[in-house]
């Protein structure tokens, strides 16, 4: 299992706190289309992903953006069992969707980047780190069913 | 993913704007990268204070970021221009090439904090792949 801190745990609150979801979801769903365009290959039926002001302007990219981000709400609400939550959503994401799990962490990655320009200085590394392990949970459990 | 002639001129364009806090980077993102990846400080065992802020990691963070604003000014030609700097670090500081895209993510948070409107995605995949070039040369003398 793991062990969370009460300040690793006020971190995280912290964070969702201060984030909206209908805009931070959007923004790094784009960061990631952009960034690694290979991910694009998921979203084939988005319609226009050409080019970086298609993407940013794909009602789609942005609807689904929020989605994904509110699929972090089971991590967040329930720390202390996050693997388990995440047995459906991860058989989702390998069984129907076939996502390469290495994606996960491309999305992880590009979500911190946006928090990061959203919250600034005070995103201060000891927050970061915690963001980082509560990521990296969440991408563990949704790894956990591929086979 | 080599860099296209749009890449490097994103990149040098990008330098412009942050060069008076090029140190500033290099000192946050290591300081950074101790905190959020502690299989990192293996690295640096010999050092007396690893927290952010200190000495050593102010100083080491200018010389990293030094090296990386060098890069940048010889951007035409990476292999060239890291070609010292990969054979120090094959045959002497021996880091796995895996801490250089740990590093790398650190410098593109602490720039996204510190320039949010000026770090666009299409400024982000160009750093991106600039860094991913200057590791790729950092470690071609490896084997």
């Amino acid at each position: 299992m793991v062990e969370w801190t009460e300040e690793e745990r006020s971190f995280i609150q912290e964070i969702f706190s201060k984030i909206k979801y209908e805009d931070v979801g959007p923004k790094s769903l784009c960061r990631a289309l952009i960034v690694y365009p290979w991910t694009q290959r998921y979203f084939a039926h988005f319609g226009n992903l050409y080019n970086e002001d298609a993407i940013m302007g794909n009602p789609e990219v942005a609807r689904h953006g929020a989605v994904v981000l509110h699929g972090l709400d089971a991590a967040v609400k329930n720390m202390d069992n996050i693997k388990s939550n995440y047995a459906e959503l991860g058989e989702l994401h390998s069984e129907k969707l076939h996502v390469d799990p290495d994606n996960f962490k491309l999305m992880a990655d590009c979500i911190t980047v946006v928090i990061a320009t959203q919250m600034r200085a005070s995103f201060t590394p000891a927050m970061q780190a915690a963001w980082y392990k509560f990521l990296s949970v969440v991408v563990s459990a949704l790894s956990r069913q591929y086979h | 993913m080599s860099l296209t002639a749009k890449d490097m001129s994103v990149v040098k364009a990008l330098w412009g704007k942050i060069s008076s806090k090029v140190d500033e980077i290099g000192a946050e993102a290591l300081g950074r990268m101790l905190v959020v990846y502690p299989q990192t400080k293996t690295y640096f065992s010999h050092w007396s204070d690893l927290s952010p802020g200190s000495a050593q990691v102010k100083k080491h963070g200018k010389t990293i970021m030094g090296a990386v604003s060098d890069a940048v000014s010889k951007i035409d030609d990476l292999p060239a221009a890291l070609s010292q700097l990969s054979e120090l670090h094959a045959y002497k500081l021996r880091v796995d090439p895996a801490n250089f895209k740990i590093l790398a993510h650190n410098i593109i948070v602490v720039t996204a904090m510190l320039f949010p409107a000026d770090f666009t995605p299409e400024v982000h995949v160009s750093l991106d792949k600039f860094l991913q070039n200057l590791a790729w040369c950092l470690a071609e003398k490896y084997r």
